[in-house]
């Protein structure tokens, strides 16, 4: 199990700029080992952002996205007290959620 | 002597003949549009996803650096002020894959996302969106790199 995602939401005025910083190594799969073998690759591939439990937001990564990999993006209507949840898979099949609230 | 861009390239292959021969791992899920993520040019990644030709617009933007000093970690962001956006693309033109991110936005969002990506070298960045109507609008912007973000 990966490392807890941080995430901020802020709202100002009607929207909401959430921010999150997620903890994963983003292998892409093209680098060697100091034994000169691939290291394979271990991504984020999907990422899905939830407000107060209905989906706003997907997004299929590749593997150049960079390490510990950041994103933002801006809700509409949420305001204070409402819940952003945010969840990962990469293509290992691990999982990562995480909820914030609006602030 | 080979050239970084030689070794990229080889690498490259490397990785697409084990694709082939099945040693990498398979995508943990279906939705993850693989062959898109595969291709090599910016038309062929917006045809894998169903995309008709992209054509240039300056209603699309991308934001980021003019210099990147460290290309492991560029920011980038792509934005569009259209309405009825179904997905925001953003690809590096000269990484071995072109596809970085694909970004399926609802009416609850903004067409305007925001993160990081790895540049192995000074390249194009696009910022693509697909339309509701089916139309594909690009938009691009040159970011070079003081160091590599491949390979190691």
């Amino acid at each position: 199990m990966a490392d807890p995602m941080r995430i901020r939401a802020q709202a100002a005025g009607d929207k909401t700029t959430v921010r999150v910083l997620m903890s994963h190594e983003m292998e892409t799969g093209q680098r060697k080992d100091s034994a000169g073998k691939l290291i394979p690759a271990w991504f984020i591939q999907q990422v899905t952002a939830a407000h107060n439990g209905k989906t706003v937001l997907t997004a299929e990564w590749g593997p150049s996205i960079s390490k510990n990999p950041f994103l933002q993006f801006v809700v509409k209507g949420a305001k204070a007290g409402d819940k952003i949840t945010l969840s990962w898979v990469d293509n290992k099949g691990d999982k990562r959620s995480d909820e914030a609230t609006v602030t | 002597m080979h050239t970084r861009r030689e070794m990229m390239a080889r690498s490259a292959t490397v990785a697409s003949l084990l694709a082939v021969a099945g040693y990498l791992p398979t995508a943990a899920q279906a939705a993850w549009p693989q062959a898109a993520f595969e291709a090599k040019t910016m038309a062929d990644a917006v045809k894998a996803l169903g995309g008709s030709a992209p054509v240039e617009s300056k209603d699309v933007t991308i934001t980021g650096p003019d210099i990147a000093e460290n290309g492991a970690v560029v920011p980038v962001g792509v934005a569009t002020a259209l309405p009825g956006v179904k997905r925001l693309l953003l690809l590096v033109e000269k990484n071995p894959n072109v596809l970085a991110a694909v970004f399926d936005v609802t009416d609850s969002v903004e067409a305007n996302v925001s993160t990081r990506t790895k540049m192995g070298q000074s390249s194009n960045v696009y910022a693509v969106a697909m339309m509701a109507d089916g139309k594909v609008l690009f938009a691009g912007k040159e970011i070079k790199v003081t160091l590599g973000g491949c390979g190691g």
